[in-house]
């Protein structure tokens, strides 16, 4: 049993961790919040006085912030749509028996290990590329009109380079999900005569729930942040078409030097991830209990 | 008992996921692929590329002579593992105290410390690349290291905390009986235990660190730019020339590559937190 002098001894162990852990916390919040309320702009030093909502009222009005809120969706609802489905088909194949299973599954979990600046520019420059890409060599060499992805269709562009990388998230956490299903039952419905479809609906799909929540949740917190495939594929652009809520406030906080706007969106970004995190954090509370 | 599957069964089973398996590996074989040719044949017809050209090792010194890959190699490799190193420092007594001595409040500190890693990044970018401007530590491998560390130590501790729960009690409380301190009994009976697991918490925290591109693109210039930088450098107008883009991408990805089909099973459980085994 625990004895008081270990129960100190291991408040100790664990004050580190909570200390650091908490200065990165709350240091930052408390500054970014400090500054939004600041009219704070890196090029003119002029004292920086308090403005009150002012901050928040231009962020919110400025035209690119509702382009950011719409992108930032679209984005993260079309990634969570491919990389959900995309994972359950993958999940229930690789779950059947087959030939090499070991090699077909880090294939297609490989391109979650490649940093996200060298799939965006991969991507975007050896296949999309309308001239020299792979896709339009491929279409040029059947007779087709190459497509000009990034011209024509930029956020669609980024949404299939994004779901690349997640889908082996996606299929690795489902498929692991998936083998924790009690074989048996699913053979004694079988005999029973039940489709493969009433099998798939009653009880995989019901069983993979769970997990499925959890890929939403953890992928939407990391998918509401992507910044590195946008940065050095389109800027942002063109015009705002591919800026999301992390693009608009990294442009106003490190190009136009406004420390008041961007920690204003700083804060609006961090409400919203909260709302997903409150969520996320009682799934995996529960799992703690059990 | 699994059935027994008839080996026709298998084979089709095995074509269909091996194809869909392919195309997602593709980029990256053709990356390693284009990574070996010369700039005139790497945009040719793909067919022509794969039966129709020689193979070069010339992209790799042309890359290292025009953005000194070794640098940012270095960097990356500093960077990663010295936050992960440090992290485990932090976090070992952490999760050891939470896992064997277990107090009232241990649940509520293990998810507020996973809180901390819902902040988006972009929400605390302004103060803490102030913070870091002003105290010199911005394009420095020292702020690098201790940024990355931060984000990650929750989930060294949270992995570290299930690891540990694991190892059974009982031993421990054995080895009390028979006399052993707090310090042998961590040394000499829980640190064999658990070095597994330890071993693929580091596996996983030091690919977590390669990849991470938000803080080392906006922190970092020339001096600790880390490999995601370094490549970010190739963005356009480099990025047309495919055979340098593909040697220079394949140098930043071949070492996590070959880690990461080594911590697949990890993987699930440090992503998740535990919430999926």
């Amino acid at each position: 049993m625990a004895t008081k002098a270990s129960r100190a001894a291991a408040r100790l162990m664990i004050s580190p961790a909570v200390i650091l852990l908490f200065g990165w916390m709350i240091v930052p919040l408390v500054l970014t919040i400090y500054f939004s309320f600041l009219r704070y702009n890196l090029l003119t030093p002029s004292g920086n006085p308090f403005v009150g909502w002012e901050n928040y009222y231009w962020f919110v009005t400025d035209p690119s912030f509702k382009a950011a809120m719409i992108n930032t969706l679209v984005l993260v609802g079309g990634v969570l749509l491919i990389t959900v489905v995309g994972g359950i088909l993958f999940a229930l194949l690789l779950d059947r028996p087959m030939f090499g299973q070991g090699i077909i599954r880090i294939m297609v979990i490989a391109p979650f290990f490649v940093m996200p600046t060298v799939s965006a520019l991969v991507w975007k420059n050896m296949f999309m590329n309308p001239v020299n890409g792979f896709f339009g060599q491929i279409a040029t060499g059947l007779g087709f009109q190459p497509i000009d992805f990034f011209g024509k269709i930029p956020m669609v562009s980024i949404i299939i380079i994004v779901s690349w990388q997640w889908l082996p998230f996606a299929t690795l956490i489902l498929f692991t999900a998936l083998q924790s299903l009690d074989q048996e039952q699913l053979e004694a419905a079988e005999m029973d005569g039940a489709s493969w479809t009433s099998r798939f609906w009653y009880m995989m799909l019901p069983h993979l729930a769970r997990a499925i929540t959890v890929v939403i949740l953890i992928q939407t917190i990391f998918l509401l942040s992507v910044f590195a495939e946008i940065l050095v594929t389109t800027n942002g652009g063109p015009g705002t078409a591919t800026t999301n809520l992390t693009y608009l406030i990294y442009v106003s906080s490190l190009l136009q030097f406004d420390v008041g706007m961007g920690s204003a969106g700083g804060v609006i970004a961090i409400i919203l991830a909260n709302i997903v995190a409150f969520f996320l954090m009682r799934m995996i509370g529960k799992n703690l209990d059990a | 008992m699994a059935r027994a599957v008839s080996n026709k069964t298998k084979a089709f089973n095995t074509a269909v996921a091996g194809t869909l398996a392919f195309l997602m590996f593709f980029p990256i074989l053709w990356v390693i692929i284009l990574a070996f040719k010369t700039e005139e044949d790497a945009i040719r017809a793909p067919l022509d590329v794969l039966f129709n050209s020689g193979w070069t090792m010339e992209n790799f010194s042309t890359v290292q002579a025009r953005s000194d890959y070794f640098k940012h190699f270095s960097n990356s490799m500093i960077i990663s593992i010295g936050s992960t190193l440090l992290g485990l420092v932090i976090a070992i007594p952490a999760a050891w105290a939470m896992a064997f001595v277990p107090a009232k409040r241990t649940k509520d500190v293990l998810m507020w410390m996973l809180s901390t890693k819902m902040m988006p990044p972009v929400g605390v970018l302004v103060p803490i690349y102030l913070i870091f401007r002003d105290t010199g530590l911005l394009d420095s491998r020292i702020g690098l290291t201790a940024v990355l560390m931060l984000i990650n130590l929750p989930i060294i501790i949270w992995m570290l905390y299930t690891y540990f729960r694991e190892i059974p009690g009982e031993i421990l409380e054995a080895s009390r009986m028979d006399g052993a301190s707090l310090r042998e009994e961590v040394l000499y009976v829980l640190t064999p235990m658990a070095i597994p697991g330890m071993a693929s918490t580091v596996l996983l925290n030091i690919i977590l660190a390669w990849n991470e591109a938000f803080w080392t693109l906006n922190l970092t210039a020339a001096q600790a730019a880390p490999l995601t930088a370094f490549i970010a450098s190739y963005s356009s107008p480099e990025g047309l020339f495919y055979a340098k883009l593909s040697a220079a991408s394949l140098m930043a990805i071949a070492p996590i590559l070959i880690m990461g089909w080594f911590s697949q099973k990890q993987l699930v459980r440090g992503l998740t937190f535990g919430a999926v085994k």
